[in-house]
């Protein structure tokens, strides 16, 4: 597979590798993906008193596409409010790595991971939210 | 090839040796005669050297008679000749093809074309080993069939199937076999005398690409409806000219591989159990596909639990292996062959097969292997399902 060189900076060099405590209700977490399709995302998100994405964190089972989504991902919602952060679409992943056709379900894995974390955060807190 | 790169992919394709390229030059601008042109002397060199070809051919499968040798353009035409020409000479005595899951996809693909034209196809199962069910292979053999097609070595785990017994099947129930050789000449000693038809390919024996053969039974008379009409070249079987650069090359490359047989397997044996050994000395969760003991030396297909197969390529850009995992496919389905083996789906995408060969040093297979213990550590380290 040819791959970007945006895929391969961030295969070779991955940034967030890791994982946050996820009893911290300042933790959503969410596992995307299945070993018997090739994929399984584990992205963790930490979110500070303002309401923003501070840390964020991933392990990824699968090929570099899904390897390189998944540390983008975690590059692109820092900072960001969870409202922000729900904007980042798949095609935008898929964009900014060149991935080809075949691997644009590697984005919409990540994609999917952001949401399904920002969610988790959420059921989490909804007690505070309320 | 670069100097950094190592080719460890035999199975795939194979350098042309030099010593083949050099038979074959000539053919190409000074003896280029049509070797169908037997009435002047070009024309004359080029059919002895076509038949010399044959003869070299000949001698490496063990046939009896140098004109059971049919040239075709590689082991995809041969094994559509075989299946789809056996079919289409045979349709009155019965119709039911028995073939197994794990062929080559020109086989599977060839077979259920038949299939679509009327012909009642039976793929049988493997065993967890690789090797074919015998039982249910003779259970399925029946008085409408008319054709066995097992490949001899499967070109992605490298097991060996029982060839004689399914020979001794074949010829009591009076039905015609094929085995698709491409990845067993040269490799371990295969003989003609128990087929009816067998396919061999030019590159993977450190021959030209775009050649191959299928050895054709002369006695008793087989018939094959051809593929291409034209000239009736080759027994009316395979028309077109000749390629003779191609075809000498075809028979150096058969030569030489029968000369080098077996230092060539006592070397990649040795290569072969060190590289199995190092892996699972240094890795946990690893685990060999296939047939340890009833498989060829230059083949290995280890899945490596935690991690994919298209990610720890990338991981060794300088390194030319494959892969089972959907994700170096273009159709992102993992290897059949490794799911007919019921290999969990998860390692089928964690799979790794390499493949060595004639030019495969020591310090090679030490390096390979110690990059793969790495880059399976790295990863490991990141993966999510990943437990130690």
């Amino acid at each position: 597979m040819k791959y970007s060189k945006e895929v391969m900076d961030r295969y070779n060099n991955p940034q967030n590798i890791g994982s946050l405590d996820d009893s911290d209700k300042n933790v959503g977490t969410s596992v995307v993906g299945a070993p018997s399709c090739g994929d399984v995302i584990k992205f963790q998100i930490k979110v500070d008193e303002n309401g923003k994405i501070s840390e964020a964190k991933f392990k990824t089972f699968g090929c570099g596409a899904a390897i390189a989504s998944s540390a983008l991902i975690t590059e692109w919602v820092k900072g960001k409010s969870l409202e922000e952060a729900k904007n980042i679409k798949n095609k935008d992943v898929a964009q900014y790595l060149s991935l080809p056709p075949i691997k644009v379900h590697c984005s919409i894995l990540a994609e999917e991971a952001v949401s399904k974390a920002i969610n988790d955060y959420l059921t989490k807190n909804q007690s505070k939210t309320e | 090839m670069s100097t950094s790169t190592i080719y460890m992919d035999y199975q795939a394709t194979t350098p042309c040796d030099k010593r083949v390229l050099d038979e074959m030059l000539p053919y190409f601008c000074e003896d280029f005669g049509n070797p169908h042109s037997a009435s002047h002397v070009m024309g004359l060199r080029a059919q002895d050297a076509v038949e010399n070809a044959r003869n070299q051919i000949a001698r490496l499968v063990g046939a009896v008679d140098p004109k059971e040798i049919v040239f075709t353009s590689g082991a995809t035409e041969s094994n559509n000749l075989a299946i789809q020409g056996v079919a289409r000479s045979y349709k009155e005595k019965g119709n039911r093809i028995i073939t197994s899951v794990i062929e080559h996809k020109c086989i599977l693909e060839a077979c259920r074309a038949m299939g679509r034209e009327g012909f009642e196809i039976i793929e049988i199962p493997i065993l967890k080993n690789g090797l074919i069910d015998l039982q249910a292979l003779e259970e399925a053999v029946n008085d409408q069939t008319i054709l066995v097609s097992i490949m001899t070595v499967n070109n992605e785990i490298g097991t060996i199937q029982p060839i004689n017994e399914i020979s001794e099947i074949c010829r009591k129930k009076d039905v015609l076999f094929h085995t698709d050789a491409a990845q067993a000449i040269g490799k371990i000693k295969v003989d003609a005398s128990k087929v009816d038809l067998m396919s061999i390919s030019g590159h993977k024996i450190y021959g030209p690409k775009g050649i191959g053969a299928l050895y054709v039974r002369l006695r008793p008379r087989l018939k094959l409806f051809p593929i291409f009409f034209g000239g009736g070249q080759e027994r009316r079987i395979r028309s077109g000219t000749l390629p003779s650069p191609l075809c000498v090359g075809l028979g150096k490359a058969c030569e030489l591989a029968q000369q080098n047989m077996h230092s060539e397997s006592i070397k990649l044996a040795e290569f072969k159990d060190y590289f199995i050994k190092k892996i699972f000395d240094n890795l946990s969760k690893v685990y060999l596909n296939g047939d340890a003991k009833q498989s060829i030396p230059g083949c290995v297909n280890i899945s490596f639990g935690g991690v994919e197969g298209e990610g720890i390529m990338l991981g060794m850009p300088d390194i030319c292996i494959s892969s089972g995992s959907a994700c170096t496919s273009d159709s992102l389905e993992p290897s059949y062959v490794l799911e007919a083996l019921a290999v969990n789906e998860d390692l089928a995408h964690s799979s790794l097969r390499i493949g060595f060969g004639r030019f495969t040093t020591f310090d090679e297979v030490e390096y390979v292997s110690s990059r793969i213990i790495e880059t399976v550590n790295r990863l490991r380290e990141m993966s999510p399902i990943w437990k130690g």
